[in-house]
């Protein structure tokens, strides 16, 4: 089977200390895979091996292969700026700059050197559709990105990671400071998302990776004890340690 | 034990409770259609509020679970099956009831030898020995207690298929009513079997997550 992300072999040290171990995983392209376990498992560390964020960690080291479109993306060929147009983030908490909510979501086209105005306006107000934010402020793209809730930061957020036209969005736990209302946004927005792009969340909330995800990839211990898919996960899990988790009953 | 545990093991014990209140309709049920005694058949129907009492509690602790604690993984299976063994439960309870509701209302008691003939007793015994292991395989959760019922739901099949037959044999021998009553009370054992077989299928379910119905019946034999 092809897959759109591939993780083979991996290993991840921080130090002396392994983070991951033997992980081999294939994720399907147009899929939403939640990455679920316990804090310090390693689910945020293997979510930000896609788009070389652990790289600023000093005593980092991989050992291993990641594929996406079957190139690995730690061969010196790759220039991790081009990576990261492919791979979008989104992060925990809502981080928009403190700019208009435009020049939020044109920030990444504008790093890229763009300067056409009229090709910038399409991609900022199509990135916002996507965002299912456009009708909230259509008539405000010059206000603060500050001034607006945190749901609406947050889908800010998401338009700015779509307007430089990813294929793959890694979400490290999107909606844990959103309130209920914002949240079932998002999910919504999720659910929509994954017919363009593949996703890849993290997520503490087993509801919601039961809600939104494909597929679950359950890690403990640095060690990726199961990964199916979520409706087997949440309702059969091949694994004692995967169910003891899931139903509340770990330690 | 976290909440939903303790959700569960409250769960499990209204629902044994539900099984032994069952389980004394149906000896009561035995006792008058083989003894001929009006009394119990008579206590059976004044029990029968109690049943449909704990039934809804269940039901709504089941409802209380799902929207309070979002069960998962074995504890949804748990929940699930738990309102299907309920259900089940009820309806054998009332068939119970249906059973010695003859018993009650007529003043010919069945016959010993028409009994003997059509083996009612046997059947009797079989469905009480199959409502012993699944009380047992739903305490314990152990679905190879579980499977047992199934060899012995044919059983009771059998005797009930061959009781046609027999009643025709007998038809000028006998008190005509008696007989048709008599015919009725087996096929109704018969159903209430299938229900108490259901229950098995729900325990397999809930411990081995395998879903059983509907599948080929020599498969429900293995294991």
């Amino acid at each position: 089977m092809k897959y759109k992300l591939e993780a083979k072999n991996i290993d991840v040290f921080y130090g002396k200390l392994k983070a991951l171990s033997k992980i081999n995983i294939g994720i399907t392209e147009n899929a939403v895979t939640a990455l679920i376990g316990p804090s310090g498992c390693g689910k945020s560390t293997f979510l930000r091996l896609f788009n070389r964020m652990n790289d600023y960690i000093d005593s980092f080291k991989l050992n291993g292969d990641i594929l996406i479109d079957d190139k690995n993306i730690y061969e010196k060929d790759v220039f991790v700026d081009e990576l990261r147009k492919n791979v979008g983030m989104v992060f925990q908490k809502p981080n928009p700059f403190p700019k208009s909510i435009f020049e939020n979501v044109a920030y990444g086209l504008k790093i890229q050197g763009i300067k056409d105005k009229e090709f910038i306006n399409t991609r900022v107000k199509d990135a916002l559709k996507q965002a299912a934010l456009w009708e909230e402020v259509k008539d405000d793209l010059n206000k603060s990105a500050l001034a607006l809730s945190g749901g609406q930061q947050q889908r800010v957020c998401i338009a700015r990671a779509l307007a430089v036209e990813p294929s793959i969005i890694l979400m490290d736990e999107p909606t844990s400071a959103l309130d209920p209302i914002a949240t079932a946004k998002v999910e919504k927005l999720i659910h929509t998302l994954k017919e363009k792009y593949t996703i890849i969340i993290v997520t503490h909330n087993m509801q919601q990776a039961a809600r939104i995800s494909d597929y679950t990839a359950f890690f403990y211990m640095g060690d990726l004890i199961e990964f199916d898919k979520t409706n087997t996960i949440f309702t059969n899990p091949k694994m004692e340690r995967t169910e003891n988790y899931i139903t509340g009953r770990f330690g | 034990m976290n909440n939903i545990e303790k959700e569960i093991f409250d769960l499990k014990s209204s629902l044994l409770k539900m099984f032994l209140l069952v389980e004394g309709q149906w000896e009561k049920g035995a006792n008058a259609i083989l003894n001929y005694d009006q009394d119990i058949a008579e206590e059976i129907s004044s029990s029968e509020n109690r049943i449909n009492a704990q039934e809804l509690k269940i039901d709504s602790d089941c409802e209380n679970i799902i929207a309070l604690h979002a069960p998962v993984a074995v504890d949804l299976r748990f929940i699930l099956s738990a309102r299907k063994i309920n259900h089940a439960l009820e309806h054998i309870a009332d068939i119970a009831e249906s059973v010695a509701k003859y018993v009650a209302d007529h003043d010919i008691p069945y016959d010993k030898e028409i009994m003997t003939k059509t083996r009612i007793s046997e059947m009797l015994e079989i469905f009480n020995t199959m409502m012993d292991c699944l009380l047992e395989a739903f305490e314990k959760e152990d679905p190879r207690i579980a499977r047992r019922v199934f060899k012995k739901d044919k059983l009771i099949n059998k005797i009930n298929a061959d009781a046609p037959q027999i009643i025709i044999d007998n038809i000028n021998n006998y008190d005509k009513n008696m007989l048709l009553y008599l015919l009725s009370s087996i096929r109704k054992i018969e159903r209430a079997a299938d229900s108490l077989k259901k229950i098995g299928e729900e325990i397999i379910y809930h411990i081995e997550a395998k879903v059983l119905k509907h599948v080929n019946k020599d498969i429900n034999l293995k294991g």
